[in-house]
């Protein structure tokens, strides 16, 4: 009562403090808007403002055609350079999120007359999309916590590795437009859920429409929201608020989804989305059932009714999910779902999946390497959600749990789990540093003027009041502060350490120290795809491992027979079948795909260990997936892969091992070892003496990593 | 590859027969050439020809022009011909630069094509006067054979004609073919005809009458880099708040003989003098002295090997493509750089204003076949005009740069078959009034001003709605 009238007199002193607060809020906010836009341009003062990786350049490509030939012709864009002769139909095929975003922001620029080039917008896309991203975390965490584990939230989030792993700039991959959109969406339906107000469920629908237009990971959205309307109605937290939500977000939501044409008729028919159809239907008749109670004043009468109303509805539901699987309207899970919920499917059957580091199960350490305290803190912050649990708190908690889950089963889905993870570990921050300042400022309210002022809320006015009876309260608080400080501390060299030495390499451009501690920068993949761009026929069809199509395009401008939209089985196991075949073998094949060049990646002369050689057991994998005749077994020895003297026969004759060691033999690459000594696997290779009757070698980068091979005309025959 | 030789033999000879039938009766016969000395030089891919003729006056009336005759072929690829007199005996020779215009002449024997020089003061009747021309020549040195392997050297043909081709007699005559290097294949003889180490003399020749022609092939090696630009955009933006901006885009090309088959690293790795003598991996530019900022990439990004070398005087660029070039091997690349604004641009009068530039090619010994100068002037400018000391396509453009509302008028000038004799000194003039200057940062400062009134309106709105 006391306090109430201290702040009426002093009305203006507080209007005064309210503004402060607001200013400090807002000028904490623009830094860390700031310093999660600068600490991802690591890479662009390093080495270049320029696209990183595989998926990127296809997405470079994509935004440059549409911000080059407009909308529609990118939406109606048959792709002929790309699963030659197949081809591609673009428009159909991608998640156009990204490209029209950054098409927007190219733009928007254009119109304010920032001459800027289009590359450079992509560049900085994601940087620029992880700023906003804090944003919501922020708007986030006060929505769940209060405004002060939304401001540690923002902070985390700004500077957490396993989101800058995804989203440097320069990394202009989905992924980094996506989680700027997964987070929002979840916000806005938390929000949404918490008011009740349809105008938030819209707008939800909208993030959803956005995320869905971004990134195939929205069928987690589409499944972790069901669900944890499911657990509210479980645990009995059936609200208005959340019927209308739902209700509103999943068809307006779906209506909007299905406009994107790679989603379509999927969103209603495949067996990923029925989730979420079947809570739409539980949602209704649990409103039904609710209307139903309001009438029915006797409770026996209802009881029956319950029992009758949810078997008939379950039985429905059952005879439509079964009827819809076995007409085949609804089509089954697809492989790569099958291999989030069980991590061991995608080895056994789907080996494409499997071939890609970063769909392997995650590893401990990586755990640690990217999230580093927050994998403490998230525990204790599930503790706080638990002790506090509202419906905003109980999302959390699942989002949580479940992208926890994911992160174990996939390397690549920690970015998925790390919003999730750093707003727990935000509360857990939030919470204990605030009780303990609340400790602290309370103790010396108490000894220096005793008065009460400074505590707001009861909570920590009856916690002073207990306290005062332990001993050392005070120190123990103070030396916990440090504790925390120093934690954050740390947090924020390694984040700064991880950013700077492991996320920020474009691994286009190699580097690596010299004798002298120079810097030496190995820029042989560009050099290949320039030359490729530049003394092909422009018809020319190239042959390489798919890893390596999309840069081909993108870069090079030539048309390739598979790239890293592995949509096509057969067409990759059949280029995997040629690399590991017998040289004559290998010419039919391509003669039969009309290559004209074919392109390895070796790293034998430099050292760089993630090449063709090492990546060929996949490709003997995948080929003999789809043609038996390809056996595993026929290129290793006991076992063991080896390219030495002891290398299995067919090893040392298939075409990708001929390609790669080329006039390797003749080559002295290191003091002391004998000529042909491979420096990525350490020995000297097996055969030396490698012809070449119907390729021959039509450019050689200056450190050997690019080989291109032309394929010759066949001979006449008279 | 046979048709078009033949051909051009047939017409030589036509030409010759033709000669005896023409009338003397043309103002042109007035003079003779007394003596005629040729210098061509074939040690790099453009063909420097240095002719000296000492011309007389043998008619009554005094003369003030001197033609000169080029055979069509050659005409085609003449990039530049420029002509000094001579005065003065000795040491204390001085040059004169005289004006030459193309010019027809009503009966051309077989399309022969000429070249007016314009005298300064007219010759009188029994007076000589010596000139020194230069021409050059470019695309004139074919590759034969046209493919060739990548150890294999290249050996070019040139085509000239051994006798001085003009419409006057020629009393004596004498002509040099340097060749880069002691390599000859073989070359054709006109006697008395010569061959002393990198030297082919024909000559000298007495008292040939008029238009007379005699066709020689010259077959030797040549090594040196043929580099060629297919096209070059120089654009020349200019900023008066103290800095210019060049960009230059370039298509560049190896024009020797095709490269055919391998190109094998090991070998290139292990003899590269050898293993590819017929190709190039530097360029060499030459920039303005206090260049900074220098960059050089394409279109998939920064190419990290090039070197900047800078002195007082001038600053050297050596650029590496990102490959050695063999014949037929293409590469485009964009050079760019900043240069201080006072080195170049001069006050010429009231707000009137003058870009001092260097038309041209930066990159030593190439040719371009289309250069493309523009000069971006600043938003606001008026009246553009340019003054080229030689012949090119001008018109005006508007481009769009950082914060323009109206646009930057733009000085297009273009050029076909650039030598590095064109890299002379150009001007475009403009009016500009320094108040423009000021409109960009207003208009930022504005900009912002409105965004903080309204962060403070939204403020101020905010908090009487929570009250």
């Amino acid at each position: 009562m006391s306090s109430i009238i201290a702040s009426d007199l002093l009305k203006p002193f507080k209007l005064k403090t309210k503004q402060q607060e607001l200013l400090i809020r807002v000028s904490i906010l623009c830094l860390v808007y700031i310093l999660a836009f600068i600490t991802r341009l690591f890479s662009v003062l390093r080495y270049e403002s320029m696209i990183h990786e595989f998926d990127p350049y296809f997405n470079y490509r994509t935004t440059l055609y549409l911000t080059q030939n407009g909308f529609y012709d990118f939406w109606n864009w048959f792709d002929s350079e790309s699963w030659y002769p197949l081809g591609r139909i673009i428009g159909g095929t991608l998640y156009p999120g990204l490209m029209v975003t950054a098409a927007l922001i190219y733009r928007l620029l254009h119109f304010l007359r920032f001459a800027v080039h289009i590359r450079e917008v992509c560049v900085l896309t994601a940087p620029f999309f992880a700023s906003n991203t804090t944003i919501v975390a922020y708007f986030f965490g006060k929505e769940i916590w209060d405004s002060g584990a939304g401001l540690v939230a923002a902070i985390l989030i700004a500077v957490c590795p396993g989101y800058i792993s995804r989203s440097v700039a320069g990394s202009y991959d989905n992924e980094g437009v996506a989680i700027f959109a997964l987070l929002f969406t979840f916000y806005l339906f938390v929000k949404a859920v918490n008011t009740g107000s349809l105008a938030w469920g819209l707008a939800s629908a909208f993030g959803y429409f956005y995320m869905v237009s971004a990134w195939g990971g929205y069928v987690f959205i589409i499944n972790l929201i069901p669900l944890y309307v499911l657990v509210l109605l479980i645990t009995g937290r059936y609200s208005m608020r959340l019927y209308v939500a739902y209700n509103c977000m999943y068809i307006l939501g779906m209506l909007l989804a299905m406009q994107i044409r790679f989603v379509g008729f999927q969103h209603v028919q495949s067996g990923e989305h029925m989730a979420a159809m079947g809570v739409f239907f539980l949602m209704q008749v649990f409103y039904f059932l609710d209307w139903v109670k309001h009438m029915l004043s006797d409770t026996k009468l209802f009881q029956a009714f319950l029992k009758i109303t949810v078997t008939f509805a379950v039985a429905v539901g059952a005879v439509a999910l079964g009827v819809g699987m076995v007409s085949g309207y609804i089509s089954p899970w697809t492989g790569r779902f099958y291999s989030l919920l069980d991590p061991t499917y995608a080895k056994d059957h789907i080996p494409i999946i499997a071939s890609v580091s970063e769909h392997q199960p995650t590893a401990w350490s990586s755990f640690m390497f990217d999230f580093h305290i927050l994998l403490f803190l998230f525990p204790a912050g599930l503790y706080f959600c638990f002790k506090r649990l509202s419906d905003a708190t109980i999302f959390i908690v699942m989002y949580g749990l479940t992208s926890m889950y994911f992160a174990g089963v996939m390397v690549r889905l920690i970015l998925v789990a790390t919003p999730a993870v750093c707003l727990i570990s935000a509360i857990a921050v939030s919470a204990t540093v605030k009780n303990l300042a609340v400790l602290l400022r309370s103790k010396n309210k108490v000894v220096q003027t005793g008065s009460t002022k400074g505590t707001s809320s009861g909570k920590a006015s009856s916690k002073a009041s207990l306290d005062q009876s332990q001993p050392f309260q005070k120190n123990g608080a103070m030396a916990l502060l440090f504790g925390a400080f120093f934690l954050l501390s740390k947090y924020a060299t390694h984040c700064t350490w991880v950013t700077s030495e492991a996320y920020s390499s474009p691994s286009i451009v190699l580097a690596a120290r010299g004798a002298h501690g120079n810097r030496v920068i190995f820029d042989d993949y560009r050099e290949a795809y320039f030359w490729l761009r530049q003394n092909t026929p422009p018809d020319a069809k190239v042959m390489s491992w798919w890893d390596y199509g999309y840069q081909i395009t993108a870069m090079g401008n030539r048309t390739v027979i598979v790239d890293n939209n592995t949509w096509n089985n057969t067409h990759i196991a059949t280029v995997g079948r040629a690399m590991s075949s017998y040289e004559d073998e290998a010419y039919e094949i391509m003669r039969s795909l009309d290559v004209d060049y074919v392109l390895v990646v070796f790293g034998g002369v430099t050292g760089y260990s993630s090449d063709d050689i090492n990546k060929f057991l996949w490709m003997v994998r995948i080929g003999g997936g789809v043609f038996p005749v390809i056996k595993e077994p026929d290129y290793l020895v006991n076992g063991e892969y080896r390219v030495d003297k002891g290398a299995a026969p067919k090893m040392l004759n298939c075409l990708m091992y001929k390609l790669s060691y080329y006039r390797f033999g003749e080559l002295l690459t290191e003091y002391g070892k004998p000529p042909g000594y491979d420096r990525a696997r350490g020995v000297e290779i097996g055969n030396k003496d490698i012809k070449l009757e119907h390729l021959e070698e039509a450019f050689t980068t200056s450190n050997w990593i690019v080989r291109i091979y032309k394929v010759k005309p066949p001979n006449n025959r008279w | 590859m046979e048709g078009p030789i033949r051909a051009r033999e047939a017409l030589a000879l036509t030409l010759l027969s033709l000669l005896f039938f023409l009338s003397r009766s043309s103002a042109l016969h007035d003079l003779l050439i007394s003596n005629a000395e040729r210098r061509i030089d074939l040690s790099s891919h453009i063909v420097k020809v240095y002719l000296t003729l000492k011309v007389e006056n043998a008619g009554s009336s005094p003369a003030s022009e001197v033609v000169l005759a080029f055979p069509p072929s050659q005409v085609d690829h003449l990039a530049t011909v420029e002509a000094l007199a001579t005065k003065g005996k000795r040491k204390k020779t001085t040059f004169v630069r005289l004006e030459v215009k193309p010019t027809e002449l009503p009966d051309a024997p077989n399309d022969t094509k000429y070249f007016t020089i314009y005298l300064a003061n007219p010759l009188n009747s029994g007076e000589s006067i010596t000139l020194e021309v230069l021409y050059m020549l470019t695309h004139s040195l074919e590759p034969f054979p046209a493919e060739i392997g990548q150890s294999e050297s290249q050996l070019v043909y040139y085509r000239d004609s051994a006798l001085v081709l003009s419409p006057y007699h020629i009393k004596q005559q004498t002509t040099f073919i340097k060749t880069p290097s002691t390599k000859v294949e073989s070359f054709a003889r006109v006697e008395p005809t010569n061959r002393a180490g990198t030297e082919i003399k024909y000559g000298p020749y007495e008292d040939r009458t008029p238009y007379s022609f005699s066709p020689i092939l010259v077959h030797f090696e040549n090594n040196s880099p043929f580099a060629v630009v297919e096209e070059l955009v120089r654009e020349v933006e200019i900023s008066h708040w103290g800095n210019l901006q060049v960009t230059e885009q370039y298509k560049l090309v190896h024009a020797g003989a095709r490269h055919k088959g391998v190109f094998s690293r090991v070998d290139y790795q292990s003899r590269p003098s050898f293993n590819g003598v017929s190709s190039f991996r530097y360029l060499l530019a030459r920039l303005p002295p206090r260049v900074h900022s220098v960059y050089y990439r394409d279109e998939i990004g920064n190419i990290s090997s090039s070197h900047l070398r800078t002195d007082s005087r001038k600053s050297e660029l050596e650029i590496e493509p990102r490959y050695p070039l063999f014949g037929g091997w293409k590469a485009t690349f964009v050079v760019g750089y900043g240069l201080p604004l006072q080195d170049f641009l001069f006050e010429s009068s009231e707000d009137r204003r003058y870009l001092n530039f260097t038309f041209g090619c930066p990159l030593i010994e190439t040719v371009v076949d289309k250069l493309t100068f523009k000069v971006v002037l600043p938003e606001g400018s008026k009246d553009p005009s340019a003054v080229v000391p030689f012949p090119v396509d001008q018109h005006l453009e508007t481009k769009y740069s950082y914060l323009d509302i109206v646009g930057r008028t733009v000085v297009v000038l273009e050029k076909k078959n650039v030598v590095p004799g064109h890299n002379s000194h150009f001007q475009v003039y403009y009016t500009f009034k320094p108040i423009f200057m000021l409109a960009e940062p207003l208009m930022l400062a504005s900009a912002f001003f409105l965004f903080f009134i309204a962060c403070i309106a939204y403020l101020h709105i905010d908090l009487s709605i929570r009250k």
